[in-house]
């Protein structure tokens, strides 16, 4: 009680830098006006809730910029736990650009049947701003939250359509994984305060380090956190709910797991590798190199036998994961910390566009032909040549063929690896290369479809494609292309991505 | 103070949690498992908290027990979704999808 009383005297209210958190206030304004707008309008207008929320996310974007461009480039608040730093703006950027094109893509979507509209516009903006929360979390409290603000909200989009047993199925799933898997880094959370006493990241970097061996409570706090965001990232072998949820989930929340959610967990690792676990990187390193080999592999070897086009793309986005993985397997290594974190900001980016556009035209094409069948994509091309060409396109991409984002991500991602001069990142070099080969597989399967196979059954009447969709279309094949001829434009920004307070070596 | 002791039982709540979910099959039973988990968290950031004296632990202990409230709120809606469309919450007859 006395000790109590002395911290309470000496507490002064902390400093608070509104500017900085700009971005999260706007989101946070933007979701409520949602919220309440959604009791009063009527049904008919209901049209509105999309309209309003993509102007708050784009509306979002403009203190994210004014950041940018401000003198000052680190802003810390409440003693360094919450940060705004170069790293966190860029990523910013991604989340918001991201579920901006997922609102696109949900608003002609989410018009059919009648389900909850209001609801699913509040919920995905709220996990957004958990996303945009995550981006700058240093603590492993706030990190804590972030997690569930963006992952609860997650959970009740997966489950958005009610009377749907598989929409539920994929709710459950993902809920009773991600909820374990969140606990599971919660202990590991706890022993990893227990050996440094404090939850401030660059605080626990220092005491979780040894000079001989590590003992077991530092590499269980290690190992359980990152398991917990393994899940997160759906790396095998905790990626039994992915294709489960992705299939079940409505389509554009599909989109927005295999994107933005997805992304928000390797943002957390990277914020962890790099601030709170380089010191003891004999415990993580040979971990994130199994994980990633694994997921790699995995992934592509269940994708190769999917009929249906979503569970596909969910393996594929799975295998994706474990080349974003592969250069965090040597980050803590001389020479390769700063290429590592590159690659891995380059590769979210390039992959955010990539997907969300394959989403697009997955979206377009069953909006006519009522089906999630790889053969539904038959003759894609005599009657709807664009998509045809887009989805050519977005599938090049994934597989990593010049000239296009996914060729630069993987050439820097690869690049990583051999800099860091090791055996381990030769062998990894290796295994990535032989499944960018065996990824062609799956996706050139698709591509055959589109330009070979006849249309099965028969209907080529032309696709209309809703002019929001449209839009998201155009995005995201532009921003795939000048990732990948202009390869300058995402290096700068992954480049710009500099952690305050990590440590490179 | 009875650090050991206390770290202990954590550790024993959490496999006991751990076990829970793995073995069991009923959706209410792995909320109520998942919970044991986050409990054992609990002890062991209180036993940290005042083995170190610093408060950081109590306060993430409380964080943990309001955001567990949300989580299980938004669990039993979601078991609650399953059993009015298939009358059943075992997660083994949740098999729409496979492959």
């Amino acid at each position: 009680m006395q000790t109590l009383n002395i911290l309470a005297a000496q507490w002064v209210a902390p400093t608070i830098d509104y500017h900085g958190l700009a971005p999260e206030l706007v989101l946070a304004a933007g979701l409520c006006v949602v919220l309440l707008l959604d009791l009063f309008i009527d049904e008919r207008k209901k049209w509105l809730l999309s309209v309003i929320s993509s102007f708050t996310l784009l509306a979002a974007m403009i203190p994210v910029l004014t950041l940018a461009l401000s003198e000052t480039s680190v802003r810390s608040m409440f003693d360094g736990r919450y940060v705004v730093d170069n790293f966190s703006l860029v990523m910013k950027g991604v989340f918001l650009l991201a579920g901006y094109v997922v609102v696109l893509l949900s608003s002609s979507h989410i018009e059919q049947g009648e389900y909850w509209r209001g609801e699913y516009w509040f919920l995905l903006l709220s996990s957004l701003l958990g996303m945009l929360m995550m981006t700058s979390s240093r603590d492993l409290v706030s990190i804590f939250v972030a997690l569930e603000f963006l992952s609860i909200p997650a959970y009740m989009l997966a489950a958005w359509r009610k009377r749907d047993p598989k929409s539920n199925e994929a709710g459950v799933k993902y809920f009773m994984l991600g909820v374990f898997a969140s606990a599971v880094m919660l202990y590991g959370m706890s022993l990893m305060y227990g050996v440094a006493n404090s939850t401030l990241l660059v605080d626990i970097a220092p005491k979780l380090t040894a000079t001989g061996d590590f003992s077991a409570v530092h590499t269980l706090g290690v190992v359980f956190v990152v398991v917990g965001f393994a899940f997160k990232v759906s790396a095998v072998p905790f990626h039994t709910w992915a294709p489960d949820t992705y299939e079940g989930a409505p389509a554009p929340v599909t989109a927005f797991l295999s994107v933005a959610s997805k992304a928000a967990g390797f943002v957390a690792l990277v914020v962890l590798i790099y601030t709170a676990f380089p010191l003891s990187e004999a415990i993580w390193q040979p971990f994130i190199w199994v994980l990633s080999a694994l997921t790699m592999t995995i992934g592509n070897v269940l994708a190769l036998k999917q009929k249906n086009i979503v569970r596909m793309i969910a393996y594929s986005s799975i295998s994706q994961g474990g080349f974003v993985l592969m250069p965090l397997a040597v980050a803590g290594l001389v020479g390769s910390g700063s290429t590592a974190l590159r690659s891995v900001v380059l590769y979210m980016i390039v992959y955010a566009a990539t997907n969300l556009g394959i989403f697009a035209v997955i979206l377009a094409v069953s909006n006519k032909t009522r089906s999630g069948d790889v053969s539904s994509f038959g003759g894609l091309f005599s009657y709807a040549p664009a998509l045809g060409v887009l989805m050519t396109l977005f599938l090049a991409s994934l597989a990593g063929i010049p000239p296009l984002g996914g060729w630069i991500a993987k050439f820097v991602a690869f690049q990583s690896l051999i800099q860091s001069q090791s055996a381990w990142g030769y062998a990894l070099a290796i295994i990535g290369a032989v499944n960018s080969v065996v990824a062609f597989g799956y996706y050139g399967n698709v591509m055959r479809e589109i330009w070979m196979r006849p249309v099965p059954d028969g209907d080529v009447t032309p696709i209309t494609i809703p002019g929001s969709l449209r839009l998201a279309l155009v995005i995201t094949a532009g921003a795939t292309l000048v990732f990948g001829v202009l390869p300058g434009v995402g290096l700068y920004f992954a480049d710009l991505a500099e952690i305050a307070g990590a440590i490179i070596r | 103070m009875f650090v050991n002791q206390f770290l202990f039982l954590a550790a024993v709540l959490f496999c006991i949690g751990v076990y829970g979910v793995v073995a069991r099959k009923n959706a209410v039973l792995m909320l109520m498992s998942i919970e044991l988990i986050l409990n054992s968290v609990n002890i062991n950031l209180l036993t940290f908290a005042l083995r170190n004296g610093s408060p950081d632990g109590h306060t993430f202990a409380l964080y943990i027990i309001a955001v567990a409230a949300a989580e299980v709120g938004v669990g039993l809606g979601l078991v609650l979704l399953v059993y009015r469309n298939k009358k059943t919450i075992s997660l083994d007859d949740l098999s729409e999808m496979r492959g």
